[in-house]
């Protein structure tokens, strides 16, 4: 075979492998992957519904309570269709959550979709600015402690990022207020925003912040603002830490390459050689590792919540438990959950997109 | 090709580069695993910590004077002092009883968590990576479902279903946590099924279940062990948060968590009351991470530590 | 030829192991003018090493008397002069293109980074000189292949990549580090040939790593035989026949050769006095 036959076999082969990845491969990707979230879905409802239903002694006293009539009960009883197979009274859980009814809650009367929608801003809020701080200060010091592997500064980050994720969450919370508002008195107590600012500005998104902003309410913006800085701190220790392990681990991955000491070879400045190439791979991974962060955020804060009485889903939830509120416990797990698993699902998407070797 | 002179007696026989047993062999993979690992002070340092809490749990009685349940309520609420070196709590109880024993309440979620959760994720990985097919297909389907879920949500929707209570939160915590390992146990799997040795067995005329028990489980483990330990980290945090909500342990019992809830209203004045609790969490749970993060570089290396 | 391109004189790499400190290159010492060296050892000889030691690339220690190019002395000087000379001056072609070339960027961009690295070239004008080096190692459709990631071209593609980029800012000296091993061997074959035509065209001297000794001595001027972090001998390539080393006799004595007749093929016996050999000289270039 002369050198150009063989020039050209290898030439038609890469051009081969580029047309490989073309429509008819994607549909069929794309179609395995929906069916993999479906079935997740499908599988978290299942389980809520054996929490729910199969397993107390008597769901129908679980979502009515205990001072409720016994019309109430009764009504309630035929409502679940508790003589009816459990297949059926399952596919009657699964049609009311699609249709986004959660049942109504024993605590504030209303439907429970309504009450999560009203407290869950207030979480994606804490949940939100705990991860951009987590990510903008956590890559930073995880690129910094890989590049300086056994050096002072790389265990001074880890012992901050060890600090960070071994701690439990509400008990910092109470240290910080014992400090920060009780000792210095630098930020407010709990709450979202001071009492007397309560109600002025109209929830448009629910978000506090936005809304003062938008409607120029500075004085509320400020206050709200004052009044997140604890709880969204606590949240941000840990998704700094998270970040700056898994950012620092994947770059003592990547250094370790031979691509990096090809980018050495033709020499490129460490600077380059760090941020161009070993990092752009990480930055791959670190996608999906900023999903998970704000998955578990959005989940960490349930206790974090409690501490400041933040108004969020999580404090929403432990409230009904202590309540005896099923409707609601149920509701609020299932919300977050499917939230967990769109998080997911979207930073799985993402991380197709950006990296080129999931193409073919 | 090192320049070292032969040492002689016990350390040659573990440097040796001629193993003469498959004993000798496995005892220095041991003792070389033991060498990197203690040559991580920050290791250690989590050793230690581990060691310290199981040393508390057991020496439990010979440690502290009563079983931290005893309440003297003319005593209540003392700050630390000689007496009750961290202070005495809203009933009179002392601190320190209760943080000594409640070490082994730690210790007791921890292992129960760690004793059902491995066997069922090694159990399901292996045969899920190792038997393929349907069966595979369908086994990581549901392990995928309990990987997608928040997990202390999922622990206090079961334990608000069944009641509170240590073994409630134990299974609700294990519900959450034995997914990783299947996934983990599968992906070993996978890599070794097509080992030579492997072949080797099956042309011996090995059953599946002898394969999968006797020789896929064994190169399992040690990525398992790494992860069980950095998990263990989590699970404390997340029993303590069951505590805290008071769905764990049962007072009077002097799990840490509870502990903390109670505090809580005394913060301000006496703060030794729920902040000490917290502080025993936080050094636990940093035993753990330290701990893990060491065996995970000396077991497998490949993943990014200190390498 | 009267001035070595490259002098070395007494280079050590070692390590430290767990198990005590391990020295991959031990006190070696030769020069390479504006030709062809082989430099042939076993895995563990500390061939590879000692490429990346004269590139300050080794994550071992490195001690020397001298690393001598151009003047300058590499193993004192300072980092900003290295990464002048890295590349620009001297380069190094890797084994593996899987592993040596950055998944996530394109090919082509990264050999147009490797240009300008060391000019002040626009992208359109590094583009233009990338695409013109992948021409010269005889890739059909630059165009196309410039736009590939790693994963999507073959070894030998990859190969010829990796030389495109490698040679693209011009250099005076390329350390070849088992170029062809993991390449099938008809590809290996159009790959030496590529190597050979530029570094014959463009007059440069080329160090060639490997473990294939008779690859080695069809392609380069003169061999060093390495073992045991020590050079055993030095040979001109067509004086194989006269090799005095009982290590480098067992070598060739190892390989079945067609012409021969014998019995049994036999083993390479080894000799704890070759360790104890210290250093070795790879002699001055003729």
């Amino acid at each position: 075979m002369s050198q150009d036959t063989a020039n050209a076999k290898t030439t038609i082969e890469a051009a081969g492998r580029i047309s490989r990845s073309a429509l008819p491969s994607r549909l069929f990707a794309f179609t395995k992957h929906g069916f993999s979230i479906l079935l997740t879905f499908v599988g978290l409802t299942a389980i809520t519904f054996i929490i729910g239903r199969v397993m107390p002694a008597d769901p129908v006293l679980a979502i009515v309570g205990d001072r409720a009539s016994n019309e109430v009960y009764e009504a309630m009883r035929l409502q679940l269709g508790l003589d009816k197979p459990l297949i059926q009274q399952y596919l009657i859980y699964l049609s009311n959550i699609l249709q986004g009814d959660f049942g109504t809650s024993i605590m504030t009367t209303r439907p429970v979709l309504d009450d999560i929608i009203r407290f869950f801003p207030a979480t994606l809020e804490l949940a939100t600015i705990a991860t951009i701080f987590g990510v903008f200060l956590g890559i930073p010091m995880g690129v910094l402690a890989a590049v300086n592997q056994g050096r002072l500064i790389d265990h001074v980050i880890r012992i901050i990022g060890l600090f960070g994720y071994s701690v439990p969450i509400f008990w910092l919370g109470m240290v910080a207020l014992l400090i920060f508002y009780a000792g210095l008195g630098w930020l407010p107590g709990p709450g979202r925003i001071a009492v007397y600012y309560d109600g002025i500005v109209e929830a448009r998104s629910g978000i506090i912040l936005l809304d003062s902003a938008l409607q120029g309410e500075w004085e509320i913006f400020w206050n709200a603002l004052h009044h997140l800085v604890l709880p969204a701190s606590m949240l941000a220790t840990f998704a700094l830490a998270y970040i700056a392990r898994m950012t620092r681990s994947f770059m003592l991955d990547q250094l370790n390459q031979e691509y990096i000491l090809t980018a050495r070879v033709k020499g490129l400045s460490e600077g380059a050689v760090i941020w161009r190439h070993a990092f752009r791979n990480v930055l791959v991974q670190l996608i999906t590792i900023i999903g998970l962060t704000y998955a578990s955020l959005l989940e960490g804060s349930v206790l974090t919540e409690t501490i400041f009485a933040w108004p969020g889903i999580g404090q929403y939830i432990t409230t009904s438990l202590f309540n005896a509120d099923m409707n609601a416990v149920i509701g609020g797990t299932v919300v977050v959950g499917i939230c967990f698993v769109g998080v997911n699902v979207l930073s799985d998407i993402l991380y197709r997109i950006v990296d080129p070797r999931s193409h073919d | 090709m090192t320049d070292q002179p032969t040492e002689t007696g016990l350390k040659e026989w573990l440097l040796s580069d001629t193993p003469q047993s498959a004993a000798q062999a496995r005892c220095q993979r041991l003792y070389l695993a033991w060498l990197s690992f203690s040559a991580n002070p920050i290791a250690m340092l989590g050793l230690a910590i581990i060691v310290v809490l199981v040393g508390m749990a057991a020496a439990a009685p010979l440690l502290t004077g009563g079983d931290g349940t005893e309440q003297a309520l003319a005593n209540r609420l003392q700050p630390p002092s000689v007496a009750h070196w961290f202070g005495t709590d809203e009933l009179g109880r002392d601190i320190y009883d209760r943080i000594v024993w409640g070490a082994r309440i730690t210790l007791y979620i921890v292992g129960l968590v760690a004793i059902i959760v491995v066997p069922i994720g090694l159990l399901v990985g292996t045969v899920a990576g190792y038997v393929g097919g349907w069966v595979d297909i369908i086994l990581m389907r549901v392990t995928d479902i309990f990987l997608a879920f928040p997990r202390l949500i999922l622990a206090l929707a079961f334990v608000a279903v069944l009641g509170p209570g240590l073994e409630n939160a134990v299974l609700a915590i294990a519900l959450t946590t034995w997914s990783p390992f299947a996934r983990i146990s599968r992906a070993e799997t996978l890599t070794i099924r097509n080992a030579e040795h492997i072949l080797a067995a099956r042309v011996q005329g090995a059953s599946t279940a002898r394969i999968i028990v006797h020789h896929v489980t064994p190169l399992c483990l040690s990525s398992v062990i790494v992860r069980l330990t950095l998990d263990m980290a989590g699970i404390i945090l997340v029993a303590a948060g069951l505590g805290f909500l008071g769905l764990g342990a049962q007072p009077p019992l002097p799990e840490w968590g509870a502990m903390i809830s109670t505090g809580r209203q005394y913060m301000l004045d006496q703060w030794w009351v729920a902040t000490i609790p917290g502080l025993a969490i936080l050094i636990v749970s940093m035993g753990f991470n330290l701990l893990g993060d060491g065996l995970r570089d000396v077991l497998d290396p490949r993943s990014g530590g200190t390498s | 030829m009267d001035k070595p391109l490259l002098n070395v004189e007494n280079l050590s790499v070692s390590f430290d192991t767990p198990k005590g400190v391990v020295e991959a290159v031990r006190g070696i010492s030769f020069q390479v003018g504006q030709e062809r060296l082989g430099i042939v050892g076993e895995s563990g000889s500390g061939k590879s090493q000692t490429g990346r030691a004269i590139l300050g690339l080794t994550p071992g220690r490195v001690e020397a008397d001298r690393i001598e190019f151009d003047g300058i002395n590499l193993h004192k000087a300072p980092a900003r002069t290295i990464r002048a000379i890295r590349g620009r001056r001297i380069s190094m072609i890797m084994q593996d293109p899987r592993y040596s070339l950055n998944p996530v960027m394109t090919v082509g961009w990264q050999i147009a980074e490797a240009y300008r690295v060391h000019t002040n070239a626009t992208k359109r004008e590094a583009k233009q000189h990338a695409l013109d080096m992948l021409t010269t190692v005889r890739i059909r459709e630059p165009e196309k292949v410039y736009g590939l990631y790693p994963h999507q071209v073959s070894g030998g593609m990859g190969q010829r990549i990796m030389i495109a980029m490698m040679l693209i800012p011009g250099p005076d000296l390329i350390i070849a580090d088992e170029p062809t091993s993991a390449l099938d061997v008809t590809v290996q074959l159009q790959v030496l040939a590529i190597l050979d035509d530029m570094v014959r065209d463009r007059g440069m001297g080329l160090i060639f790593i490997s473990h294939d000794l008779h690859l080695v001595s069809s392609f380069c001027d003169r061999i060093l035989v390495m073992y045991g972090g020590q050079i055993m001998e030095v040979l001109e390539a067509g004086a194989l026949d006269q090799a005095e080393h009982p290590y480098t006799k067992g070598l060739l004595n190892c390989l079945p050769d067609i012409d021969r007749q014998q019995g049994t093929l036999p083993v390479l016996r080894r000799d704890d006095a070759w360790m104890n050999r210290k250093g070795g000289a790879g002699g001055d270039v003729p």
